[in-house]
């Protein structure tokens, strides 16, 4: 039966089956049409799509860091330099799978809990497989260790890296500044292609203000990767333009004098060359040691520089601001020959006070026994406040503020270093407007002594010195002597002229003659000074009451016995045919002020002398 | 030339008149059928070279599966098709006891259980069912009159869907929709009614709802991904993705041997197993890959030609359900590379790295050559 069926169909099935095969085969073809069509789209008219894609998975862009530009000072010696150190460097990767090694690693190698918060900080700001320092400068116990167990940590490994490092320490800080790592903050700033391969950048100082010199040009090297983004071979690199070396005007020596001479005080030191601006020392004492802020400061030393009373961090050259005191006396002089309210020779007796007319109070001077008969030249040798107080109220305030304006105080002087503050002019109108008073007589006689609500920094001080010295010739006061580019051509800084303060010469002459007798006059106030002196030296002290300042109050609750003391404060220029030099110093709370102004001088002339042809 | 002649020449002369007119058939081998695989073999094995980045251990793995699967080919040309058909019940309930079996205690490869380790070998019995089915399912019809009738048909779902239901369960549901493949395929080729057959498409349109409410996540992230692989880039799309760019940056002469930068730099995943074909349009372009798509049509229309040829029920339906198997195994490899399909896991036919289902198409195609050889025996 089943037989006979079978066979019965047997032709019949063999068709069904024919056309059942021939259907299939068309399907298949059809499937197979559509795979065609689909590779066809895929390879040919998607084709230039899918390339760039291929490419952009396997060509790869890694920044090179460029060089920092070195720094010196103008002799040539190196000031800021780039040291190689060995970082230990981490491939990012998942936080919870970071967290794990950094536990592995420090069971060999100490990290620190800053190291690990530092390193958890620029994890957040790097891309997958990008390297991130996790501990910078290996000792080389250190080095040794990782090397022997390198193969447990796939994806650490130890980078030569060049690092900042300030050979001479603190000594420069405040005009160097220092370098540091760049921000989450300041990386939005930045121009990001350029600062691709940097992790650190100029934070303060010199660094700061000249970074567009000393970063250089970034570098890239076209790589291919593979997949998990390990570097295959290089295909092209375009070489990094390394930063310009900078030579600063600072002169080592003689910052190191001025360095040394301050050790013990709280105060500034800061050397003009009077005939061109150069800034030949810029010294703030106490100072810190900038390689600290390279490395990164642990809280611990953070606290530490924040709690001492000395303020290390506070750069006293640019931004401590004083007042006055006799310092000022000069100027106002001058102002007064060259308007013609006195002479030279005009004297007055000076009974030890001073009276406004119709008025009872008693403006005393610091002699109370006075100074008797007082020319110019004695009341500036001498320092005598009645004379000055006469002077300033037939000057009047205007007049008063004008000369200090002139002379650049109550403005920037504009030193290439930026940080610095304004000090203050006062007049009646800004009395007005921050006290809500009225400008009374008293006030006038109180800035005729230096004594007022006239505030200058050292820099101002010298700077004003400077322009005094040159006869009414400034210039704006300058770091940059000249920029060493990557290919060794030369750029060197033009001075600054300022407009010329216009006085007759012999009103000049007169004032530098009077400031001779501060030191060269038996009853000058700086007499002390004209021991062994082989030079001729014009100057003025200064004697400041210490104002409540904001930025000292800290400070003054700190030492309240030594801050009962006032401040000193000395301007000096030298030779007086010739002025090679003019220095401001400031001690806090100390009379020294004098004492090491003559000992920079005579480093500064001596040397000069031994090496006339500098 | 005269290589290929010489055996025709030499059996003509020496035995005119026998049945066994050529050497080939004397082995029971077909001469284009074997010509096809060598080619495709050596055209598979130079891209193994590049895509396994020039190991030459590697090669020699295949070189030792593709000797082994030889074997087994020649030796499934020598057994006779009514052997088939009487062993066809008993290897049809084995492997679907061993199916059962590795349900219960198979072992957990890639999250799936697919093996059975029965001590010295590791058994797929998914693998079995690949010939198995088709072989019972031509052994089914093969007393029945054709074009089947309802009952017969309900009989054929049954002994397709039970094996696929279990397999889809490991879960490996590319193997599960292979075997679907090929056994209706077999219905087809039976005769099944054109109107069942758009019943059939009709249902399983509004079954796929139901589907999707049973399957495993992975496999609705694999669809969910095939639909659209931009949705998850780095995840499950990424394969497609990067299968994508090895193929669209071939262009139409590829980028040369040993220089595709997709798997060499290792951003195509699995690129010496699943997807080879990517591997061979990136070096070789659309050039590479339709040499590759031809050789597989050569194999596939000879081996459905010597279905037409085969002189009984169970011989066409079986030499045509293994012929299905191959070409379903090799467009649903390259419909999920070039981004066609979803992603399962089916390697490219006797071209991707891995031994198991080279051995069984083998096998598969070794049982299509007993065919070819052996149609006159029959017919008498």
């Amino acid at each position: 039966m089943k037989k006979h069926n079978t066979l019965k169909n047997h032709a019949q099935e063999v068709r069904l089956f024919y056309q059942r095969t021939l259907f299939i085969g068309g399907v298949l073809i059809f499937l197979v049409l559509c795979l065609v069509a689909r590779l066809f789209w895929l390879q040919i008219i998607q084709n230039r799509f899918y390339l760039t894609l291929s490419q952009q998975n396997h060509i790869s862009f890694l920044p090179i860091e460029p060089k920092r530009g070195l720094i010196y000072d103008r002799n040539g010696m190196l000031i800021a330099e780039n040291t190689p150190v060995f970082n230990l460097e981490v491939m990012a990767g998942r936080k919870k799978q970071m967290l794990n090694l950094i536990d592995e690693i420090s069971k060999i190698i100490p990290i620190s809990q800053t190291e690990k918060e530092l390193f958890l900080k620029q994890l957040k700001q790097k891309r997958l497989y990008q390297e991130v320092t996790l501990k910078i400068k290996l000792t080389e116990e250190e080095l040794a260790t990782f090397y022997v167990n390198q193969f447990r940590f796939p994806g650490v490994s130890v980078k030569a890296r060049l690092s900042r490092h300030y050979p001479e320490g603190p000594l420069f800080s405040p005009v160097l500044g220092y370098v540091g790592r760049i921000n989450e903050h300041e990386l939005k700033q930045l121009d990001a292609s350029n600062y691709a391969a940097s992790d650190y950048m100029g934070k303060l100082g010199i660094e700061k203000f000249y970074e567009f010199l000393l970063h250089g040009r970034v570098g890239y090297q076209q790589v291919e990767v593979d997949a998990s983004g390990h570097v295959v071979r290089v295909l092209q690199r375009i070489l990094p333009v390394s930063g310009e070396n900078l030579f600063l005007s600072i002169d080592s020596h003689l910052q190191h004098v001025a360095y040394d001479a301050l050790k013990g005080e709280v105060g500034a030191v800061v050397a003009i060359d009077p005939q061109n601006g150069q800034v030949l020392a810029l010294v703030s004492y106490p100072a810190y040691d900038p390689n600290l802020f390279v490395a990164g400061l642990t809280n611990q030393q953070y606290q530490d520089i924040q709690a001492d009373p000395t303020q290390p961090l506070y750069n006293r050259a640019l931004r401590g601001q004083y007042s006055m005191g006799s310092t000022i006396k000069p100027f106002l002089a001058l102002a007064a020959l060259d308007e013609g309210i006195i002479a030279a020779e005009d004297k007055i007796y000076d009974v030890g006070y001073y009276q406004i007319k119709g008025n009872q109070h008693i403006y005393h001077d610091w002699k109370r026994t006075g100074h008797g008969v007082v020319d110019l030249k004695r009341a500036i040798a001498e320092s005598c406040d009645t004379y000055f107080y006469q002077l300033s109220m037939k000057l009047g305030i205007e007049r008063i503020d004008n000369t200090l304006w002139d002379f650049g105080f109550g403005d920037l002087t504009q030193l290439d270093v930026g940080e610095e503050v304004s000090g203050l002019v006062a007049s009646p109108s800004w009395k007005k407007k921050r006290l809500g008073q009225a400008w009374f007589p008293g006030d006038t006689l109180n800035a005729g002594i230096g004594q007022g609500y006239m505030l200058a920094t050292p820099v101002q001080l010298a700077h004003a010195t400077a322009t005094l010295a040159a006869k009414g010739q400034g210039y704006l006061p300058t770091l940059l002597l000249l920029r060493q580019q990557e290919s060794g051509r030369l750029l060197r800084t033009l001075p600054r002229k300022e407009e010329v303060i216009e006085i007759e010469p012999s009103h000049w002459q007169t004032i530098h003659l009077a400031m001779q007798q501060v030191i060269a006059s038996p009853a000058g106030t700086a007499h002390y000074l004209n021991r062994g002196l082989k030079y001729s030296m014009a100057g003025k002290t200064g004697t400041a009451q210490v104002f409540s300042l904001k930025q000292n109050q800290k400070y003054n609750a700190a030492m309240l016995p030594k801050e009962l003391r006032d401040n000193k404060i000395f301007i000096a220029f030298a030779p007086i045919d010739q002025p090679k030099i003019a220095v401001a110093v400031v001690t806090e709370h100390s009379l020294k002020a004098t004492l090491i102004a003559r000992t920079v001088m005579d480093a500064y002339l001596e040397e000069q002398a031994n090496h006339p042809a500098n | 030339m005269s290589i290929l002649n010489f055996p025709t020449l030499w059996s003509k002369a020496r035995k005119k008149g026998s049945p066994y007119v050529t050497i080939w058939e004397l082995l029971h081998l077909d001469l284009i059928l074997v010509f096809a695989l060598s080619l495709l073999l050596v055209v598979g094995l130079i891209i193994l070279y590049s895509a396994a980045n020039q190991e030459v251990v590697v090669l020699n793995r295949q070189i030792l599966r593709l000797a082994l699967a030889w074997l087994v080919l020649f030796v499934c040309a020598q057994i006779p098709p009514q052997r088939y058909l009487f062993w066809a019940p008993y290897f049809f309930a084995v492997s679907l006891g061993l199916l059962i079996a590795v349900l219960l205690l198979g072992h957990i490869g890639k999250g799936a259980k697919r093996w059975l380790d029965v001590g010295f070998i590791r058994i797929q019995p998914s693998e079995l069912l690949k010939i198995s089915l088709p072989m019972m399912l031509a052994y089914y019809f093969h007393d029945k009159s054709l074009p089947p009738r309802l009952g017969n048909v309900i009989v054929a779902f049954l002994i397709i869907f039970i094996p696929a239901g279990l397999i889809a369960k490991q879960p490996d549901l590319g193997t599960a929709l292979l075997i679907t493949g090929s056994g209706l395929a077999v219905l087809v080729f039976a005769g099944l009614s054109w109107r069942w057959l758009v019943g059939a498409l009709v249902s399983v349109v509004c079954i796929a709802p139901l589907m999707w409410h049973f399957m495993h996540t992975y496999q609705r992230e694999r669809i969910l991904t095939f639909l659209n692989p931009e949705r998850d880039p780095l995840g499950s799309g990424y394969h497609i993705i990067q299968s994508k760019i090895a193929l669209g940056s071939g262009g139409l002469f590829g980028k040369g041997w040993l220089q595709g930068t997709q798997s060499h730099l290792q951003f195509l995943p699995e690129h010496a197993t699943d997807f080879i074909f990517a591997v061979c349009g990136e070096e070789f372009g659309l050039v590479g890959t339709l040499i590759l798509i031809s050789i597989n049509l050569l194999i596939v229309g000879r081996a459905l030609y010597i279905s037409m040829q085969a002189s009984d029920t169970f011989s066409r339906l079986l030499a045509g359900g293994l012929t299905l198997t191959f070409f379903i195994s090799f467009f649903v490899n390259t419909g999920m590379v070039t981004g066609l399909l979803p992603v399962v896991g089916i390697p490219l036919p006797l071209v991707s790295y891995g031994g198991t289902s080279m051995v069984t198409l083998m096998a598969g195609l070794g049982i299509v050559m007993s065919i070819a050889t052996r149609r006159k025996l029959i017919a008498a």
